[in-house]
């Protein structure tokens, strides 16, 4: 675990560090028409994504990381 | 050993810590987007192996101005249980949970930083949850990282039936505290493909197992016994997960997820999940299918049936922690509408969801062929150890209501 956490730790400090440059993004934001449509989200139902989480990690030893990535695509 | 364990979820909290401030603070002139005001109404009802839940869910999400976004959720599960456990070691019972949350997204440039608090309140279970995160756009809005911290101080009491009444074990009481770290990462990929990927972790300290569980235990080749289940008192997991998902030609949509957890208890799981989303009608409709298997191997202190009393320190027969695989397939319907009289409604929709699960155990024995149902003994009991292994069927429904502002 000790391993991981440093290696997120350096994955993250160098997107940070990438993000401080101006990079051309490579799909234009009028490019983004497919991925900002409601069926490109990948939970369109909170309220019962969030029932059925709850049923299997209630049921499964396994738990975390089912969450949405938080912020979406920055599509919109 | 202790001490180490303790700091190294401190140690990645102050990274993340770090790294969102700095992230937050670099955010450019351009704004980010808050999630937009919606409010939903779920009934749902999930019956299998014994028991039935069902109750209501309400959530509604809301803007104040052009920075702030609440979102409060009310959710009851009530609960009639005779699960398999209660029918070897207990009476049949019900009882009811409810939960109340909170949340608040503050958005500033192109970050959004959100505060919330969850309540559950049951019986014998009273969970109290705050939690906090970070999320950027950068790269020209490509990329979005989040980072996110949640603790919960968990009371766990006990229920016993006195007189056929039944109410709160006084001699009992205990805790139990849960952190969990997230960082996750979503990305554009090509103007059809988006991906994510996530990590979390969580550790948990204190009072892990039920209060009312058996282990079972051989006292002779023939016969067997019922005993308390023993486990430690930590517990810390990692979970990794992929999704993936891809904007067909013909406006459909097809997605694809995988998670690895394991955790110091001994237990890897896998978990794969497919979708498909079509519209029809002018997007009247919208059709979803999705398919999910979850494979996991047992606790390394998981017994169906142990070889004697106090065979180990540690000793669960818990059949989350069991070897077993389960698939869960499901289909939704969703039909979408305006109402020109509600102007201010900018979609609502009805939608239907249907899931069925079944799950099979390779180490869990269907004990009521030795032990019987509820005190009385079967006509022919089975020898212990020897019973059918046991499967479990489900059926899970889910009516919503959803209205877009």
């Amino acid at each position: 675990m000790k391993m991981s956490i440093r290696g997120l730790s350096v994955i993250a400090a160098a997107l940070l560090v990438a993000g401080c440059s101006s990079i051309e993004p490579w799909v234009a934001p009028y490019d983004r028409e497919n991925l900002a449509d409601p069926i490109m989200t990948f939970s369109r139902a909170p309220i019962s994504q969030d029932f059925l989480d709850h049923v299997f990690e209630s049921r499964e030893g396994s738990r975390g990381a089912t969450g949405g990535a938080g912020g979406g695509c920055g599509c919109n | 050993m202790q001490h180490e364990r303790a700091t190294r979820p401190a140690s990645f909290a102050i990274t993340c810590l770090a790294l969102a401030l700095a992230i937050g603070f670099a955010g450019t002139a351009q704004a980010g987007v808050l999630p937009e005001d919606r409010a939903d109404l779920l009934y749902f009802r999930y019956d299998g192996g014994g028991v039935t839940i069902d109750g209501p869910s309400v959530l509604v999400r809301k803007s104040i101005g052009e920075h702030v976004s609440v979102q409060a959720n009310y959710y009851v599960d009530m609960v009639s249980s005779a699960s398999i456990d209660v029918e070897t070691s207990a009476s049949p019972y019900e009882d009811e949970r409810t939960q109340g949350s909170l949340s608040l997204d503050l958005l500033h440039g192109k970050s959004t930083y959100t505060l919330g608090a969850v309540k559950s309140d049951e019986s014998d279970y009273v969970a109290n949850t705050v939690f906090a995160g970070v999320s950027h756009d950068m790269f020209g809005d490509l990329t979005t990282i989040s980072f996110g911290y949640k603790r919960g101080q968990n009371d766990v009491f006990r229920n016993i039936n006195i007189g056929g009444v039944k109410q709160r074990d006084l001699t009992f009481a205990e805790e139990m505290e849960t952190q969990s770290f997230n960082i996750s990462v979503a990305q554009i990929i090509t103007k059809n493909l988006l991906m994510t990927g996530q990590y979390e972790v969580i550790t948990d300290e204190g009072f892990l197992r039920s209060p009312y569980r058996s282990i079972r235990h051989f006292t002779d080749p023939l016969n067997q016994q019922l005993a308390p289940e023993q486990y430690p008192n930590t517990r810390s997991s990692n979970a990794a997960s992929f999704r993936a998902k891809y904007f067909l030609p013909y406006r459909a949509a097809i997605d694809t997820m995988y998670r690895y957890y394991n955790d110091t208890w001994g237990i890897v799981g896998h978990t794969g999940e497919l979708g498909y989303v079509h519209p029809l009608n002018n997007n009247k409709w919208i059709f979803e299918g999705r398919l999910r298997y979850y494979r996991q191997t047992a606790a390394d202190f998981y017994r169906d049936i142990f070889p004697r009393a106090e065979f180990a320190n540690f000793m669960a027969r818990d059949k989350e922690l069991a070897t077993y695989d389960a698939i869960t397939a499901g289909v939704t319907a969703t039909y979408e509408f305006k109402i020109e009289r509600l102007p201010w409604l900018a979609k609502g929709s009805l939608n239907l969801r249907y899931d069925y699960m079944t799950v099979n155990y390779d180490n869990f024995r269907d004990a009521r062929f030795s032990i019987g149902r509820f005190g009385q003994l079967p006509d022919a009991p089975l020898a212990p150890g020897t019973e059918p292994l046991y499967k479990l069927n489900a059926n899970i429904i889910q009516f919503f209501v959803s209205a877009h502002f």
